[in-house]
């Protein structure tokens, strides 16, 4: 009797020791958790700090100067806005189609397997890369220059893996009946992915979308390899202005420059007055991007809990 | 008279009828393969875009092997080609990318590890609803926000525990770099672990073992090959960024393991040349397709690890 409870005794103390590990997992797994929270609150804190005395209306409306004091974000965010509508133009439709392709059309074979595979393999490559792959074809190959047309192709591109990912898990998600409800009214295969496919994944297509952008938009590496420039006082001509008027698209041939580049630019000099504007660029920056990640984290998480098939 | 009539147009109305619909059937057929192949094109995009990328490597570092040798490019040990002394070693520029990748890796693997498992195993559904979108934005913060934070938060902050660290350094470089490669490693992680069965854990419990011998002893075993899979994308990670390097680990080639030092990686030198006007066809300009050569091949070598781990360690249920 008194060894079978000495024995229980002994079996409790090891799962008690046991139980106490559990514990501390979970108290290393909050930690870890709080060091990636604490390092972003950290930046996000610093940055306000830092930046918010140069954060005014004309830190918006002014060109870079040499004078940090009067410096602005003028021609990056006029530059930026101009880039990211190249890129969405590009990206979003080529993507979905590709999307659609793989997920709709595509037949089993080699070609599809290449394609898949590449895609995938895509995705990993460094952003730098697509910069040396932009300067060598696009602004020298195709003759486009330096320019806004150049950058938005090159982000393109790059994020068109993310929208063609989002694209197929979007449409995968769409059960098989409301494909054969379409063609058992004779729709064809077009008819099918216009009027049910793409409504019905839009939304799913869109979170990719966003993510994308709001990655493209932060993205500084491979548009500083195609040569955009650092100090830039004047913006792309609007179109049917200037001596002599400018066409419709000549801001697509224009010389640019980007919000990342222009705080790269700052937070590269030794001057600490400058140190003040990037940290307001960034700002500005990270809002941007945040906003962004945020309708997409937001758009996932109604997506999730309304469509019900 | 009338039948006469009737005979002559009554076949001809049911012909006209059946070629109209053969008609547009056959449109129709066209516009849909006309459609498919416009979706094939697109597709295609991505493919275009690989051979785009080996196309314009291996072309211009073709004209640079022309410049200089093989040999002197994998063996000298200084870099200084834009310089009257023109050497074109890789190794510096290689060692200060394993270097800073190193210290990033050994911020990421643990960090990232540890919070996948708590997420997929210990976390209660709340924490872990608030927790993964949070670190999905930890993952979209720009790079160059990174790199201005390590530059002027981070090594300061450094500098303070070690009094001689340099401005400019791979260790602060490389912890925050890290930090942001955590969210990628975790995520890829969790999901691994998520994709265990259910069944697995349940024998374990039953067994009596408790959550945290269920999560180390059953549960990342049996997601070995998607750990490793989230690891190495860690590593393409880091071995691939740009600008925190380009930030602030300084921009001089240095052959050194020391991450105390500053050092140049491959990226942050094809930005340093690229921000310099850059003459087509110049040596400079091949420089940067012969590294951005070396880093794909790099890149390129981690995957097929990868790939192989994968393989070699795929848990069949």
């Amino acid at each position: 009797m008194t060894a079978i409870s000495a024995n229980l005794q002994e079996i409790r103390t090891i799962i008690a020791r046991h139980k106490r590990w559990d514990l501390l997992f979970s108290l290393l797994g909050l930690a870890a958790l709080m060091i990636g929270v604490l390092t972003f609150l950290t930046l996000f804190g610093q940055m306000v700090i830092e930046g918010a005395g140069r954060l005014s209306l004309d830190f918006f409306l002014n060109f870079p100067s040499r004078r940090p004091e009067q410096a602005g974000i003028l021609s990056a965010w006029v530059g930026s806005t101009l880039v990211m509508v190249v890129t969405a133009l590009v990206a979003v439709p080529v993507g979905v189609a590709a999307g659609v392709y793989l997920e709709e059309y595509a037949p089993k074979n080699l070609l599809t397997d290449i394609i898949e595979i590449n895609v995938t393999n895509l995705a990993g490559v460094p952003s730098i890369v697509y910069g040396l792959l932009a300067l060598g074809i696009f602004v020298y190959q195709f003759g486009f220059g330096q320019s806004i047309l150049s950058a938005g192709l090159t982000l393109a591109l790059l994020i068109l893996p993310v929208v063609i990912v989002a694209t197929r898990e979007a449409i995968r998600a769409i059960p098989i009946h409301i494909r054969e409800g379409a063609y058992a009214c004779g729709a064809t295969q077009w008819q099918t992915v216009r009027d049910h496919i793409l409504p019905y994944s839009s939304a799913g297509i869109l979170t990719g979308v966003i993510i994308g952008m709001a990655r493209a938009i932060g993205e500084t590496a491979p548009i500083i390899t195609i040569g955009a420039l650092t100090f830039i006082a004047f913006l792309p001509p609007l179109p049917f202005t200037g001596e002599p008027t400018a066409g419709l698209f000549d801001w697509l041939t224009s010389p640019f420059t980007v919000m990342p580049i222009q705080m790269f630019n700052w937070t590269s000099r030794p001057e600490e007055a400058f140190h003040e504007n990037a940290a307001a660029a960034g700002f500005v920056l990270v809002l941007m991007t945040l906003t962004m990640n945020g309708m997409a984290i937001w758009l996932r998480y109604r997506l999730r809990k309304n469509i019900k098939w | 008279m009338s039948s006469i009539i009737l005979a002559e147009s009554s076949p001809a109305m049911p012909l006209d009828y059946v070629s109209d619909r053969l008609a547009r059937r056959r449109t129709r057929h066209l516009r849909e393969t006309i459609i498919e192949l416009l979706l094939l094109a697109a597709a295609l995009v991505s493919v275009a875009t690989t051979l785009g990328i080996v196309f314009i490597l291996v072309k211009e570092s073709l004209v640079f092997f022309e410049h200089v040798s093989l040999w002197d490019f994998l063996t000298d040990t200084q870099w200084t080609p834009l310089f009257d002394d023109a050497h074109f070693g890789i190794l510096p520029l290689v060692s200060g990318t394993l270097v800073s990748s190193g210290v990033a890796l050994l911020v990421a693997i643990p960090l990232g590890t540890i919070i996948a498992i708590y997420l997929s195993e210990f976390a209660p559904f709340k924490v872990r609803e608030i927790a993964k979108p949070f670190l999905e934005l930890l993952g979209g913060v720009p790079t160059i926000i990174y790199g201005y934070f390590a530059l002027l938060f981070v090594t300061p902050l450094l500098q303070l525990l070690i009094p001689e660290l340099p401005g400019f350094n791979l260790l602060s470089a490389g912890l925050v770099m890290g930090i942001m490669i955590v969210p990628y490693v975790s995520s890829v992680a969790e999901d691994a672990m998520r994709a265990v069965p259910m069944s697995l854990r349940e024998g374990s419990y039953a067994m009596g073992a408790t959550r945290y011998q269920t999560a180390v002893k059953v549960v990342a075993p049996a997601a070995i090959s998607g750990l490793a899979a989230a690891y190495i994308l860690g590593i393409s990670r880091a071995v691939g960024e740009t600008m925190i390097l380009a930030v602030a680990a300084g921009m001089q080639p240095n052959l050194t393991w020391n991450p105390l030092e500053p050092a140049e990686t491959i990226t942050a030198y094809i930005v340093q040349v690229a921000l310099g006007d850059l003459p087509h066809g110049s040596v400079g300009y091949q420089t940067i397709f012969a590294a951005g050569l070396t880093l794909m091949l790099i890149t390129l070598c981690f995957n097929v690890i990868g790939h192989l781990m994968r393989k070699k360690f795929r848990e069949v249920y």
